[in-house]
């Protein structure tokens, strides 16, 4: 196990994140966004593949870059940030709402398919990121005999990236502080500013193992450039 | 806020989720906004299944509005213009800007701005 010596304790889980991920993600939105604008192709697949009508939801979706890959289904997205949500809300025939992952405004058993795209990694316990899954597989519809059941696709960043510029690689440090550098504009004088967001980095099969104490069942799930993601279901007949 | 947004959004607490009343939440003060966009048949004919009917209902007569049928259309009915045109303006064109959501079963009153509703909850409710 990582240590866990950027972890807070359980009673300042709340006010760690909002000071170390929410706050920060405020502040930096606009910038954030102007380099978020391409849908990594795992996820664009998967929104791609849906049957036109689906429902869904998407988990974080930051400035919305992912609402605009197919305009015949209907996602509803959510983001903690108020000034995310208001970037993500340009995105027809979708919609936004202001929500934290561990308390989603949306009915039990009802989404065709859910996607929350490097979110969890910024939960500060295990507790909080399994936590956050089982509240994604609570909306989905489970499987019956005659309808399948929803699908949540889960992309959390690795912590084995050894080609990227960070460099992180099996058997670093997990829990980490990771800057965000926005440059100075000429008009504000040309000093850089550094907001630093905390991050869980996930190692091999951790991803999976989550879903699973989530009560979740793993249909698919891999590596994309620097990410794990998963494919998650909650267990149906075709699973049990 | 669409009102076909809200027709899958339910109280943020826990303990609400199971309580039939929770269901729909409840426009108070809504400012209403007409946003039009292009009428997509094919859409609003995929949506309407997985249209929760008597939600709509309850929230369309709250916000005042006459038109909307007493029984989700389905087979011959979804191939009728008019209906659909109606439905479209209902559910994807119909914006609430301001106002609040308020849960029929704990009273709680999330605030909707510039068309986004904020389901943040104080830690009390978390």
């Amino acid at each position: 196990m990582a240590s866990n010596t950027l972890v807070p304790s359980q009673q300042e889980e709340d006010a760690y994140e909002e000071e170390n991920v929410h706050q920060v993600y405020q502040q930096i939105a606009h910038h954030f966004s102007s380099t978020r604008y391409k849908p990594w192709p795992i996820v664009k697949q998967f929104l791609t593949d849906l049957r036109p009508g689906s429902i869904g939801l998407d988990v974080g979706c930051g400035n919305g870059k992912n609402l605009s890959v197919n305009k015949d289904v209907f996602i509803v997205a959510s983001d903690r940030s108020v000034n995310l949500a208001r970037i993500a809300q340009a995105h027809q025939p979708h919609s936004t709402v202001v929500a934290d992952i561990l308390s989603l405004p949306h009915p039990n058993s009802s989404f065709d398919f859910a996607i929350s795209i490097a979110v969890i990694h910024h939960l500060s316990t295990p507790e909080r990121r399994v936590g956050a899954i089982r509240e994604i597989l609570r909306t989905l519809k489970p499987a019956s005999d005659t309808v399948p059941g929803g699908k949540a696709l889960i992309y959390v960043w690795a912590l084995e990236q050894k080609d990227s510029r960070r460099g992180w690689d099996k058997g670093d440090q997990q829990d980490r502080m990771v800057p965000w550098v926005m440059k100075g504009t000429a008009s504000a004088g040309s000093e850089p500013q550094v907001f630093h967001r905390y991050y869980h980095l996930y190692q091999a099969s951790e991803l999976e193992q989550d879903i699973s104490d989530a009560g979740g069942y793993v249909l698919d799930s891999g590596y994309e450039k620097d990410n794990w993601w998963a494919i998650a279901m909650r267990p149906g007949p075709k699973s049990s | 806020m669409k009102l076909l947004t809200a027709n899958f959004l339910t109280c943020a607490v826990k303990g609400c989720k199971a309580a039939a009343s929770s269901y729909p939440l409840h426009f108070k003060d809504a400012e209403l906004e007409l946003q039009e966009i292009d009428f997509q048949p094919e859409f609003i004919h995929n949506i309407i299944p997985r249209i929760d009917w008597e939600g709509l209902r309850v929230m369309a007569n709250e916000l005042g509005f006459p038109k909307i049928p007493d029984l989700k259309p389905e087979g011959d009915a979804l191939n009728d213009e008019q209906t659909m045109r109606d439905l479209h303006r209902v559910l994807l064109e119909t914006h609430v800007m301001e106002g609040r959501l308020c849960c029929g079963n704990c009273g709680h009153e999330y605030m909707i701005k510039e068309g986004i509703a904020n389901f943040l909850l104080p830690s009390h409710l978390v």
